[in-house]
């Protein structure tokens, strides 16, 4: 397990997914997860136009691999689906965003 | 509360689209307790230390890129002024030089792209070994690809270290003889106030005020900045302020976390947040395009004095408000050749090297990154710092001066520098300026405000 993981701060993470709308790609994204043995808690998508938004909240407690895998999927899902995908613990949004 | 879809897409888009990172993370390292008697000794014990912590520093750094997703670009060594190291050892310009090619050599195998600390404090005097340093820089800054190197040559404490001026106008001109296109006086900046505890290149160092290892960190963000005004194109210069401010204390908590959480992570001492806007040759990375977007037609007309005043108060308003460890330059870089805004005002003859002096007595640091023909007299360069650094004695900040004179190039040229560096107009200088008042060195003395106690 990498230091990044310890049992530190929160093991919550946001995915966010942006890109046009096609089948398929909240199971995809989901699989990876389930595949990672990490738990989705929280969804919200919606459909601009043609262009599909979402975000969702997952708990990586329970995951043996490491933060730079997790990402590299996600990276190959985003190419495939011509999607932007990024993954970032959720301690960086309240830092931003609550005093 | 929970965080807000819109509030994520707010994060998430300052990097996507707008080129936020954590521009660096400069890791200071304590060398006092490597001097030696002997410079094998020295050098063996600086290359040690420097692999082993540079090392830590890119792999925790990598971490906590994956884990928040913020990209830190740069990963950086400030040590402790090389001057100090000198002091025991043989003052010939090979030893100095020996020790430069051991930190580049140290720099490289821990794939440290920087290393700032080659140099000395000068402001007042300057002992033997720190003349040595100040001989060696030519042979020392053009023998290293790595090695970074600052001299800060007045205080307003000091006064100004006018021998130490008209000297260093020489040395630059040997250092740009030596190096193609001159571009090893990129690698080089000059001082007056220089912060210890600054994270930015090329005038980092780790002060003798510093623990043994200190974690700083610069973050940038310029636009971000500039896309923010860009959406309150109708709201009045108070509103704009708060707008900027708000926007800065974002970017500076981000700064924040992952300075602390990396300096957790090698049980070390955190040290600071530099809340410095700096440009890149990135397409929408430059300050002078925020300047542009507050509604001056060109950086460097009439109104961009004030405005980078008001941009500069509000980045270090909501920069404190979001960190109690502000420090460093903190406020804004203008580098000309790294600012595609800036070359452009230079082009079109918006702005000229005596405005660019005007805005560093407003700005964060100072003449940073501007070339000026290769034939230009030393005494010339020198009474361009002097006049540089007064403005910082005077006004109690920090300014610096680095100037790049390239050999065989004529005002109006641009040089392509490569990389981060980016390119530089070639900016007109008078061929005279004061050489009777270079020649005649000294000091000039204390300000009166310095006398305060």
């Amino acid at each position: 397990m990498t230091a990044g993981k310890k049992k530190q701060g929160s093991q919550i993470f946001i995915v966010t997914v942006t890109g046009k709308d096609r089948v398929g790609i909240i199971a995809s994204i989901a699989n990876i997860m389930a595949n990672a043995n990490i738990n989705i808690i929280d969804v919200s998508q919606r459909i601009m136009a043609d262009y599909f938004v979402m975000m969702m909240g997952c708990d990586i407690a329970g995951t043996d691999i490491s933060l730079e895998e997790i990402q590299r999927r996600l990276d190959t899902a985003a190419k495939e689906m011509k999607l932007n995908i990024t993954f970032q613990n959720e301690t960086i949004f309240k830092m931003m965003h609550r005093v | 509360m929970a965080i807000t879809v819109e509030e994520v897409f707010e994060t998430v888009n300052m990097t996507l689209q707008h080129n936020f990172d954590v521009r660096t993370v400069t890791l200071g390292i304590n060398l006092k307790d490597c001097m030696d008697r002997r410079t094998d000794g020295l050098c063996r014990r600086i290359e040690k230390r420097i692999i082993e912590k540079g090392l830590a520093l890119n792999q925790h750094a990598d971490l906590i890129e994956h884990k928040y997703g913020i990209p830190i670009t740069n990963r950086r060594i400030s040590v402790t002024p090389v001057s100090l190291l000198l002091e025991p050892l043989p003052k010939t310009i090979s030893t100095a030089v020996r020790v430069a090619k051991t930190l580049d050599r140290a720099a490289s195998k821990a794939d440290i792209d920087f290393l700032g600390g080659f140099g000395a404090m000068v402001q007042k005097g300057t002992t033997a070994a720190e003349r040595n340093l100040i001989e060696a820089i030519p042979s020392s800054i053009s023998a290293t690809k790595r090695v970074c190197g600052f001299l800060n040559l007045a205080s307003s404490a000091a006064g100004m270290n006018m021998t130490a001026i008209e000297r260093f106008g020489h040395i630059l001109k040997k250092l740009a003889e030596r190096t193609e296109k001159g571009i090893g006086c990129a690698k080089i900046a000059v001082f007056s106030n220089v912060p210890e505890d600054n994270p930015f290149m090329a005038g980092a160092h780790h002060g003798t005020g510093e623990p043994d290892f200190s974690l700083n960190i610069g973050i940038s963000g310029p636009g971000v900045v500039r896309s923010v005004i860009q959406n309150n194109p109708f709201c009045d210069l108070t509103e704009l302020s708060e707008v900027i401010k708000r926007t800065v204390f974002k970017i500076t908590r981000a700064g924040e976390l992952i300075g602390r959480e990396i300096a957790d992570l090698m049980g070390i001492d955190f040290g600071i947040v530099d809340i410095s806007l700096a440009a890149t040759p990135a397409a929408g990375d430059s300050v002078a395009r925020i300047v542009e977007a507050m509604g001056v037609s060109r950086m460097g007309r009439p109104g961009s004095t004030a405005a980078l005043a008001m941009l500069i108060d509000a980045v270090k308003k909501g920069g404190t408000m979001a960190s109690g460890n502000v420090g460093g330059l903190s406020g804004t870089f203008i580098p000309v050749s790294e600012d595609t805004g800036m070359i452009q005002a230079v082009q079109s003859k918006a702005l000229s090297l005596d405005k660019l002096e005007a805005l560093t007595s407003v700005c964060s640091v100072g003449m940073d990154m501007f070339a000026i023909p290769g034939d230009t007299p030393a005494d010339v360069i020198s009474a361009i710092i002097a006049d540089e650094l007064a403005i910082g004695v005077i006004n109690h900040k920090t300014t610096s001066v680095r100037v790049i004179p390239v050999p065989g190039a004529r005002s109006g040229d641009i040089v392509p520098l490569g990389g981060l560096l980016g390119s530089a107009p070639v900016m007109r200088v008078p061929q005279k300026a004061a050489k009777s008042f270079i020649q005649r060195k000294g000091r000039i003395p204390a300000p009166m405000h310095a006398l305060r106690n």
